[in-house]
């Protein structure tokens, strides 16, 4: 049970993880800059972690913003998955397939309006009402029905995360953003404090816990007060503040439990196996958004970074921009850029360009220059100097791991704790071979699964093989068994069967 | 515009492995330098004829084993190990036992077994004990520090050259004239001969804490490892387990008999014990990689050097106690495994 | 003589604290040589092998009376595990004991199926659901592709698809 008192405001620096440049107060010296409206998005139709989705629109339709569009199909039980809603109000053009961005080149089914230039609201989530008041499985339906989704980047249904199906201690809001350049949660606990902690509010009713603490970087102090004036100017004694030090992956959600409640999650877990439950800041204030201004979730806010544009700053987008349009249209390209990454430097993907729409994960926007990123170098053998595992915030051996996945030795990578690997990518940084490994990982660990799998679907083969060998074992018993009874039966009766049949013969010769 | 694409992490420290191996060569250069004022320049000559030797065979090797011959010259390795031997055999080596210990480093110990980052045994310590067992009379020609107050002729530059290159040395000397014990050496002749430590130290050979001239060598050693540490090179936790299980045991036996054992101070300062170290313990591919681990494989090295130097038959033992901890690393690593986040801490059956 | 008594006591006890803490400490892992090997084995239960099922091959790998590289689901994967378990030599797959294929399950075309309920019986893990003159149709999850149902159609209406 967690009581303000047990959890660890200010925990100290852990003995993991790297300190690379941060690159943050360049894009922290103007204010969040509200996009242009574009002409056209492009809104891919899954954007949710694990749930397929289906149009409900068709081409042609006129549409809001902000009215549903697709709608995404929970796997088990009866409540829906969260819905995508235009970001604009127009006509759909097409529903097609088209590049959108990812680790590798890949297309998927979007929804492609375009724009009437009116940005006309669509009304249907207006009056929902006090969410103080509802019921929390009231809250958690229009929080999917409002589309929002992790906005961390994970994209897993926020409503699901919100029932609580388990008793919840306390609910952390993931403010710390460790990783280089990206600023956007920053930002946004800077201008919209109390946004952020009404949305906290209104999950803490959700879930029914008892308090929230939310995390924010000790390299920006202006945060901390901004949230703590806020707490403090509403009265909430059950919202608390966390500074955890700036060293990266603090805020990895797994590494905040451990360093705020001094706490791990179980292996194969989750956290709310053991009483918490982590959500984003700007998926409290769109939750906050949603409820207050009648607003599903068509926007974000995107840092703009790098040595590629004019100015670094965030900017709110609506969700499908193309993401060339939407760095032209507010910060503009500096250079011909060669390098673009979606997310930050260390667990960010390169975009093959910039005709890609932004989604719902789009975090951060880096635009390099030449020699901002690392270039390729050549791959040298590991000389076992350690320094990966000095870094690991899961406490492993990539060294170890490293020679595992070669060997596609699935038993060793059990046991060395594979599945704990976040992939945040300090042990690549501190390789002084270069080598890989966090490809390396996530190579493996696709490959772990399908051994799993595999495993799985042997054990139950051979189970059902053995019933069955038992379920003819014991028919072949029970015909012997049978067999054996009828015999007995027979010999039983033969004497008297012998007797009547020889006086019969008898009685006959007596008449003849 | 269309763009380069590539796997994260887009962002990498600017270290490798020849960046790590030049600061070790930088490291190693004051001490080499007080060497060569005390001992005369014979170091300088082994160390260019192992570097030649060295860089010569793993060039040779590489192309045998059609690797690229260019990315693994580069990273310095083959020089390293050239150095750390050179500085453990002495100033009058004839020039092909050096010759045949760095080959023997670097093809036998370290490519045979798979070349960078999968030899098994230091390369270094590894040639000079293949060099120790093979030629032991080339290998005791210590000469002795240049103080002028000794019974001794110091050798001078040009012999030293002609001796080693040629094997010659100026008309009617004799090899005694210019070779003497090494502290160490000498020490344990001393104790076999049932003398107490204090007469051994009599001796001018001997300065205020071990021998003269090999206490500077081997403090200007502890500050080339002390900048390694200073860079991120090495980690602390084998010098300071190696360092402090050698005084630990010394200490002990120094209190229980002070007569028959010279005392920490002595053995950090005498021989390889600092070098060890700083310089050829870390070596990461042949240790130890856990944390714990590192201070098992330390202390086992600081310790089984100990008993070498008292009880064993050599003089120095750190290169034995080196290639006997290599051996015992994989284990030691097996069973000093971390436990991964979230698993739940071992439970006793 | 009382010394020599007293140190020769004394010593075993030590011995047997210390064999028994290890008895006990490093006791070793019962499981059968034929169930490990089992266990490497796919329980595709096809009889390919020349076998009625996994485990009796298993059995015979182990009474060395069958060479381990006849399990054709189990393919290359297979045979290096359980060589290196017994400290074999591992062989390429023996092509007369089929051949190792891509994962497929078997359908049933249920406009030809005359429910005869054949190869209910032939299915080894039954996974295939069905009753005399009822429809017959298979439970693709838990069908391993072993084949033996598509001989034992008489109107030939099991085909294997790719899973």
């Amino acid at each position: 049970m967690t009581s303000p008192g047990s959890y660890n405001p200010q925990p100290p620096r852990p003995p993991w993880g790297i300190r690379p440049p941060p690159r943050k107060t360049e894009s922290t010296r103007l204010p969040i800059l509200t996009a242009p409206i574009p002409d056209q998005v492009v809104i891919p139709i899954q954007q949710c972690l694990d749930m397929t989705a289906n149009a409900i629109v068709h081409p042609g339709q006129r549409v809001l913003t902000g009215e549903p569009i697709a709608q995404a199909v929970a796997q088990a039980e009866s409540w829906a998955g969260p819905t995508v809603h235009a970001s604009i109000s127009g006509e759909i053009i097409a529903i097609e397939e088209r590049p959108v961005p990812g680790p590798s080149p890949i297309a998927e089914t979007c929804v492609v309006i375009h724009g009437d230039g009116r940005d006309e609201r669509y009304p249907g989530y207006q009056d929902l009402g006090d969410p103080l008041q509802l019921e929390p499985e009231r809250i958690c339906e229009l929080v999917a029905e409002g589309g929002i989704v992790g906005l961390g980047g994970a994209l897993f249904s926020t409503a699901a995360k919100l029932r609580a199906d388990k008793r919840i201690h306390a609910l952390i809001l993931n403010g710390a953003e460790c990783e280089p350049y990206i600023t956007c949660d920053e930002m946004l606990e800077l201008e919209n404090a109390e946004t952020v902690l009404r949305g906290t509010r209104i999950m803490l009713r959700a879930l029914g816990a008892p308090v929230a603490i939310i995390a924010v970087e000790s390299e920006m102090p202006e945060d901390r007060v901004a949230l703590n004036d806020a707490i403090e100017a509403a009265g909430d004694d059950d919202i608390h503040v966390a500074v955890v030090t700036a060293k990266y992956p603090a805020g990895g959600e797994r590494q905040l439990i451990q360093m705020i409640m001094g706490q791990e999650v179980p292996e194969g877990g989750y956290p709310s196996d053991i009483g918490y439950v982590c959500h984003n800041v700007a998926t409290a204030a769109a939750v906050a958004d949603l409820f207050d201004r009648g607003r599903p979730l068509i926007s974000r806010i995107v840092t703009l970074a790098g040595g590629g544009i004019e100015t670094t700053r965030n900017v709110d987008a609506r969700i499908g921009t193309r993401m060339g349009d939407l760095i032209e249209s507010t910060v503009g390209y500096r250079i011909e850029t060669t390098q673009l990454v979606m997310g930050g430097p260390m667990m960010g993907f390169l975009l093959p360009d910039d005709n890609l729409p932004v989604t719902k994960a789009t975090n951060c926007l880096i635009v390099a220059e030449p020699g901002e990123l690392s270039p390729p170098r050549p791959e040298m053998p590991c000389i076992r100097c350690s320094e990966c595992s000095e870094v690991c915030p899961a406490q492993l051996l990539p060294q170890e791991l490293l020679t595992a996945a070669k060997r596609k030795d699935m038993a060793a990578l059990d046991e060395l704790g594979l599945n704990a690997c976040i992939e945040c990518g300090c042990c690549d940084y501190v390789c002084p071979s270069h080598i890989p490994m966090t490809a390396r990982f996530i190579a493996a660990k696709s490959n772990f699964r399908e051994h799993h799998l595999a495993m799985e679907t042997a054990t139950r083969a051979q189970t059902r093989f053995e019933n069955r060998q038992a379920r003819l074992e014991q028919e072949a018993r029970a015909r012997d068994r049978e067999l054996r009874d009828q015999v007995d039966e027979l010999a039983e009766s033969k004497p008297r069967i012998i007797d009547d049949l020889m006086a019969r013969v008898k009685s006959r010769q007596d008449d003849t | 515009m269309s763009f380069v694409t590539g796997t994260a992490p887009h962002w990498r420290a600017q270290e490798t492995v020849a960046s790590m191996m030049r600061q070790v060569i930088y490291a190693m250069v004051p001490a080499i330098t007080v060497y060569a004022m005390f001992f005369g320049i014979g170091i300088v000559i082994n160390c260019l004829i192992a570097c030649i030797v060295a860089v010569i065979t793993e060039a040779g090797a590489l192309l045998i084993r059609r690797r690229p011959v260019e990315l693994f010259l580069r990273d310095y390795s083959a020089v390293v190990t050239a150095i750390l031997l050179a500085f453990c055999l002495p100033a009058l080596t004839p020039w092909w036992v050096t010759a045949t210990g760095s080959f023997f480093a670097i093809a036998v110990a370290k490519h045979l077994y798979g070349g960078l980052g999968f030899n098994v045994f230091n390369p270094a310590m590894a040639g000079y004990v293949a060099l120790l067992v093979s030629f032991p009379e080339a290998l005791s020609q210590w000469t002795a520090p240049n103080i002028g107050d000794l019974d001794y002729q110091a050798p001078t530059a040009f012999m030293t050259l002609q001796f080693v290159l040629t094997g010659a040395l100026p008309d009617g000397m004799m090899i005694d004239a210019i070779t003497r014990a090494t502290p160490l050496n000498a020490v344990k002749t001393g104790v076999g001969m049932m003398r107490t430590v204090d007469e051994i130290r009599s001796n001018p050979l001997f300065g205020d804490f071990a021998g003269r001239g090999w206490e500077w060598i081997n403090s200007f050693v502890a500050l080339g490892g002390f900048w390694l540490l200073y860079k991120g090179v090495i980690r602390w936790h084998i010098p300071v387990s190696l360092i402090g299980a050698m005084v630990a045991v010394s200490s002990l036996t120094y209190i229980l008999d002070s007569s028959i054992h010279p005392g920490p101070a002595f053995q950090l300062l005498s021989g390889g014990t600092l070098l060890c170290a700083f310089f050829i313990a870390t070596d990461p591919v042949s240790g130890a990689t856990t944390t714990t681990g590192r201070i098992i494989y330390g202390a086992g090295i600081g310790i089984l050097a100990f008993i070498i130097r008292t009880w064993g038959a050599y003089p120095d033992g750190i290169a034995f106690s080196v290639l006997l901890m290599n051996m015992a690393a994989p284990l030691i690593d097996r069973y000093t495994r971390p436990r991964p986040y979230g698993r739940a801490p071992k439970a006793r059956h | 003589m009382t010394a020599a008594v007293l140190l020769l006591g004394l010593l075993t006890a030590i011995i047997a604290t210390a064999l028994s803490f290890a008895s006990y400490r490093f006791a070793p892992d019962r499981t059968s040589a034929v169930e490990r090997v089992n266990r490497l084995l796919p329980q595709t239960q096809c009889s390919q092998c020349g076998y009625p099922g996994c485990r009796p091959y298993a059995e015979a790998i182990v009474s060395g009376e069958a060479a381990i590289n006849r399990c054709a689901p189990g393919g290359e994967a297979a045979i290096l595990a359980i060589g290196q378990l017994l400290d074999q030599q591992p062989l390429p797959p023996d092509p007369a004991f089929g051949e190792s294929k891509p994962a497929q399950v078997a359908a049933i075309a249920e406009n030809i199926c005359i429910g005869c309920a054949a190869c209910l019986q032939a299915c080894p893990v039954d996974a295939i659901l069905g009753a005399p003159h009822h429809m017959h149709t298979i439970i693709a999850s838990e069908c391993t592709g072993c084949e033996l149902c598509v001989a034992s159609c008489p109107v030939d209406c099991i085909s294997m698809e790719p899973k």
